[in-house]
């Protein structure tokens, strides 16, 4: 069973199609980059299949759930770690870490061994007792993305995890979404070529809500005899507009 | 199911703690919420200390004070719905198994005990001022719920449609100005009448006022003929929020 399997999934806004027809299976434990310009349908497609946004037509499962008819156990199934920093400033890294502990309905145990578990892999003891609020762009993506996987979520959604960040901060953060590959099924949404390149098992192209190619980066590569992924990319943007 | 049912208490209150975390740990809510309304009740003590006027005997002041700063909670809650929508927080937790209805008591409730200790605070001062102190305080703090609520609901309003930036100069100075102006706190509706009158009186607040001046007095007679428009804004007012945020939400 997929993962992630869309049967011609659509959404649109008044006149604009913001996803078009999205057909699109994804293994269970693979790492799937979702490529395209500002305004591609990456988000919208992110904010459906997390339950959040009701699409207009066709379908789409999480592990065999539908994401719109059986949208709690989509919703128990996925994590997300939004586009904007999500934290609650005033709280500090433990308590957003309890926070979301709290809302799964953990045991006071399960929640300090969930937090221990946490701190320990993004490397969060030594800010846990500082207000998420106080931190630096970096380390507030990466209280972020613990508060999505205290779910124990089998679906990953990262949209945009490391817009705005500096190089250090996203390359600290690429270990760490390296180290989740595997455990765990993840769609990441990005524009930045080389993020794709370097993280994903495969990648999928969308412009104008359409999802254009999908396939490993050499294999992209072959495809439009490019040297570079960055080529890749274009030309196969570029190519849709002919 | 049933421990899930179990659970939803629990998922709420996780949350509204959170929401109350939130309000306290900002200094500036602490300095408007508390700080401003003792200051004023401070000021208008020593001014009636030299200038006797009846309006600012503390009797009389303290009610309207308490009511008046539960303005400010429209501010705190407006603002705090405001950011959780801007910053996507809100949309993180749209994911989880929260629902509808705990979003919506666990940025209501929070705000209700922040606006009694509010009111004790306020009442503590004046009895420092010298306000005789009889049960009939703690009926009228006790009284002030219903304001409370209008008011907390308000903000909930506020924040489910407006922008931080909004949020502060509609709940932070439109509101103010009017539950100060159309209250009859500073200064007597009488006085005024007219058109400004009957608008006052068509509002909830002077009915807040009025009615807390009568309960703390121990007037209930008097007392009652303004606890069904308190009580009618703030069921109104709630139920508008309510629909508001749960549009909010499905935009989302």
């Amino acid at each position: 069973m997929y993962a992630i399997n869309t049967v011609n999934l659509t959404k649109t806004y008044k006149d604009i199609t913001a996803v078009d027809h999205l057909n699109l299976q994804i293994r269970p434990g693979e790492l799937f980059a979702l490529l395209g310009v500002n305004g591609a349908g990456k988000t919208t497609t992110i904010k459906m299949l997390s339950g959040l946004t009701r699409p207009d037509g066709g379908d789409a499962y999480i592990h065999g759930k539908h994401i719109v008819h059986e949208v709690a156990a989509v919703k128990s199934m996925t994590g997300v770690s939004p586009q904007e920093t999500a934290v609650a400033p005033n709280l500090t890294v433990r308590e957003n870490l309890a926070l979301m502990c709290g809302i799964y309905g953990f045991s006071k145990e399960k929640q300090a061994a969930k937090i221990h578990q946490l701190a320990a892999q993004f490397d969060l003891q030594p800010i846990l007792s500082k207000k998420a609020g106080k931190l630096s762009g970096g380390w507030q993506r990466r209280v972020s993305l613990a508060m999505a996987l205290i779910g124990e979520p089998s679906v990953l959604f990262l949209d945009e995890p490391t817009l705005g960040l500096d190089v250090l901060a996203r390359s600290e953060l690429w270990d760490i979404i390296r180290a989740l590959k595997g455990t765990v099924t993840i769609i990441l949404t990005t524009h930045y070529m080389e993020e794709a390149e370097a993280l994903s098992d495969r990648i999928g192209i969308m412009k104008d809500g359409r999802l254009l190619v999908v396939g490993t980066a050499p294999e992209l590569m072959a495809r439009t005899n490019a040297e570079r992924f960055e080529q890749a990319f274009i030309s196969i943007v570029k190519g849709a507009n002919t | 199911m049933k421990s899930m049912n179990k659970m939803r208490p629990a998922r709420m209150m996780t949350f509204a703690g959170r929401c109350a975390k939130e309000i306290l740990r900002d200094p500036l809510n602490l300095l408007f919420g508390v700080g401003f309304p003792v200051v004023l009740l401070l000021l208008l003590s020593a001014i009636q200390a030299n200038i006797p006027v009846p309006l600012f005997e503390i009797a009389h002041l303290a009610p309207g004070i308490a009511v008046f700063g539960l303005s400010f909670l429209t501010l705190f809650a407006a603002t705090l719905v405001a950011r959780d929508r801007e910053s996507a927080f809100l949309q993180r937790l749209y994911t989880t198994p929260l629902q509808a209805a705990d979003f919506i008591l666990g940025y209501l409730l929070p705000v209700l005990p922040i606006a009694l200790a509010q009111s004790a605070v306020c009442y503590l001062v004046a009895v420092a001022l010298g306000l005789p102190v009889t049960v009939h305080i703690l009926t009228a703090v006790l009284a002030l719920l219903p304001a409370a609520m209008f008011y907390v609901a308000f903000g909930l309003l506020c924040g489910s449609v407006f922008n931080v930036k909004q949020v502060g100069g509609i709940c932070g100075a439109l509101l103010t100005n009017l539950s100060a102006w159309l209250s009859g706190v500073w200064f007597d509706l009488e006085l005024v009448g007219g058109a400004f009158r009957k608008i006052a009186y068509a509002l909830p607040f002077v009915h807040a006022v009025e009615l807390e001046r009568a309960v703390l007095a121990g007037n209930i007679a008097e007392a009652l003929p303004h606890v069904a428009p308190v009580i009618g804004y703030a069921a109104a007012v709630t139920f508008c929020a309510v629909l508001l945020f749960l549009r909010q939400m499905k935009k989302q």
